[in-house]
């Protein structure tokens, strides 16, 4: 059989590769060059977060050369037109709508991940996710007005609300990272082998049994850090807050009052009529050193979270 | 026991299970399967098949790959239908319960016929939870009693000695034949009427398959085994009864001796002395 083959088309394959060998010289030129620019990209947004790190220090320093770091730290009262930068505040205002925003987003976000993962058929699942998806490429000006011309008048009918108010903000920065939290760790749980199900079951386990001992612990890492970085969006959110919960800085745990979160600040320094070289202009930049350390604060916890708790399968 | 093996294999295998089950041969029936039929989808993987499973003997399951032997095991414990296009038709009664009625949960039958798989797969968690784990889930919560079950299943499934210092180290540190002894163990641990075991040795080095079967061995006094290998001298070396599989249809159903010294099919004879296969 292989004669007959070989008769009707005689060919050989030393040859051809011989015949292909002076192109391969340039391959090898070409594969030397590739980890060279490789590198460079990586190269380079290394250098830009270290360069983005550098202004912010730089410009925070000369803030500070002119208004004391304790009393930014610990000041109760953030009024920068008047000369007061006690950053507290701000820093209530963000925890306030990040609070909101993961009792809204890390229930709703598991039990869809869940779902997704531990009930659903592949038809129904095939269905669910992107449209979940669909939500995180929302623009979040979009969900700003949601906040603000939806879901505030709806929570204005069951009590008393400020049009703007960190309660319909946070519901809203909570609804934008639900899809992020539900994605990742649906991977998570996806990517837990079957073997490990089938071992639980084959013990009489109930398949919430198995979801709740079996997947959710061995996934627990991947689904930290979805929660984690989902957290990190909701600190650095910046249109929602700006649009629906206000421009008033206070020092308060009340959801139902308007607030002023450190991004939001950002923004309105950086469009009103702020002088360069003042005060003001630079504690934009002490604010946003301020809202990096707390992000990256939470990049080190899911790092170790994940660390301790890591089961490998 | 690794050493007798070869004997085993070509010449008829007269000495096991000989007397040691005839005081039990009338005994009663753990499974009676009638007229089971399986689908996968369209594809029919299994055909009428018929088999009454005696209780604490081993009864092996052979048969060439895609026979549908995994199949029919799994559908002891209804594990086959983790798979969402089965269907299937007939009956299987365990214990004189249909096991495919509403009122007979599958967690309940789970709980009674335990599962040990091809490949280890241990849970990521220490040794001790691993082992506590099926004993936990059904509400045994007191520590000194989950001691005890431990300690109890480790040593059934004969790896208490080698383990017993390390009982909180994760269980994927152990070499592959430990980690299928802690399945094993951990199937021990709810105490179960019948283990099924789908070719627990298939990813194991030959000392580690020695243990195990020198283990299946010993707890068939207090259990029923059922056993699928496609290693027909396993079947041979550890089994009382055996059942020849082919393309869905269970070929023959009998005694292990008799079925490797005179088979009456001619396909089981073809098989056993390796003709295809």
């Amino acid at each position: 059989m292989g004669k007959a083959l070989g008769k009707e088309k005689q060919m050989d394959v030393q040859k051809l590769i011989q015949e292909k060998k002076q192109k391969r010289n340039v391959t090898k030129q070409f594969e030397k060059v590739i980890p060279f620019l490789l590198l460079l990209c990586a190269v380079i947004s290394v250098l830009t977060t270290i360069g983005i790190v550098f202004t912010l220090l730089r410009e925070s320093f000369t803030f500070f050369s002119e208004v004391n770091i304790l009393n930014f730290l610990t000041g109760t009262d953030w009024s920068p037109w008047t000369g007061h930068f006690g950053v507290l505040p701000l820093i209530t205002g963000t925890l306030l709508i990040t609070v909101i925003a993961v009792i809204v987003a890390v229930p709703l976000g598991l039990m869809s991940a869940i779902y997704l993962s531990e009930y659903a058929s592949d038809r129904v699942r095939k269905i669910i996710k992107p449209t979940l998806e669909v939500l995180a490429g929302i623009p979040t000006v979009v969900y700003g007005f949601f906040a603000l011309t939806f879901m505030t008048p709806l929570f204005q009918n069951f009590m008393e609300l400020s049009i703007f108010n960190a309660l319909s903000a946070g519901v809203v920065v909570g609804i934008m990272i639900i899809p992020m939290i539900a994605s990742l760790s649906e991977d998570a749980m996806s990517s837990v082998p079957n073997s490990l199900r089938e071992g639980a079951l084959a013990m009489g386990a109930t398949r919430f049994e198995v979801t709740m001992k079996v997947v959710l612990p061995a996934a627990f890492s991947g689904i930290v850090a979805s929660i984690v970085l989902a957290i990190s969006r909701a600190i650095g959110e910046t249109m929602i807050v700006t649009i629906a919960a206000g421009a008033s800085p206070a020092l308060t745990f009340d959801p139902t009052r308007s607030i002023q979160t450190l991004t939001a600040f950002i923004v309105q320094g950086a469009t009103g009529d702020t002088t360069f070289g003042s005060t003001i202009y630079y504690s934009i930049y002490a604010v946003g050193m301020t809202l990096f350390v707390f992000t990256l604060l939470m990049n080190l916890l899911s790092q170790w979270i994940s660390r301790r708790f890591r089961e490998e399968y | 026991m690794t050493i007798t093996t070869q004997e085993n294999v070509n010449i008829k295998p007269d000495t096991k299970g000989g007397q040691n089950n005839k005081e039990g041969k009338k005994a009663k029936h753990v499974f009676e399967v009638s007229d089971l039929n399986l689908w996968y989808g369209s594809k029919q993987a299994l055909y009428e098949v018929n088999m009454k499973v005696p209780e604490n003997q081993v009864t092996a399951i052979i048969g060439p790959s895609g026979c549908g032997k995994s199949t029919y095991l799994k559908t002891l414990n209804r594990m086959v239908e983790m798979v969402p296009s089965v269907k299937t038709s007939g009956s299987i009664k365990y214990k004189g319960k249909e096991i495919f009625s509403e009122s007979f949960g599958v967690e309940d039958l789970r709980t009674k016929v335990g599962m040990v798989f091809q490949k280890p797969n241990p849970f990521p968690k220490s040794i001790y939870d691993n082992v506590a784990y099926g004993p936990r889930i059904h509400g045994i919560k007191k520590k000194a009693q989950l001691d005890q079950i431990v300690e109890k299943s480790l040593r059934g499934a004969a790896i208490w000695d080698e383990v017993k210092d390390r009982l909180n180290e994760k269980a994927f540190g152990l070499s592959g034949g430990q980690q299928q002894r802690i399945c094993i163990a951990r199937a021990l641990a709810i105490e179960p009427d019948v283990i099924l075991m789908d070719e627990p040795t298939s990813a194991l080095d030959p000392i580690s398959t020695a243990k195990v079967e020198e283990l299946v061995q010993e707890l068939k006094k207090e259990y029923s085994i059922i056993i699928v290998t496609h290693n027909m001298q396993q079947a041979a070396r550890i089994s009382d009864k055996t059942a020849f599989f082919l393309n869905g249809d269970m070929i023959e159903f009998t005694d292990t001796d008799e079925l490797f010294s005179n088979p009456s099919d001619k396909r089981t004879e073809d098989y056993i002395t390796g003709r295809f296969g």
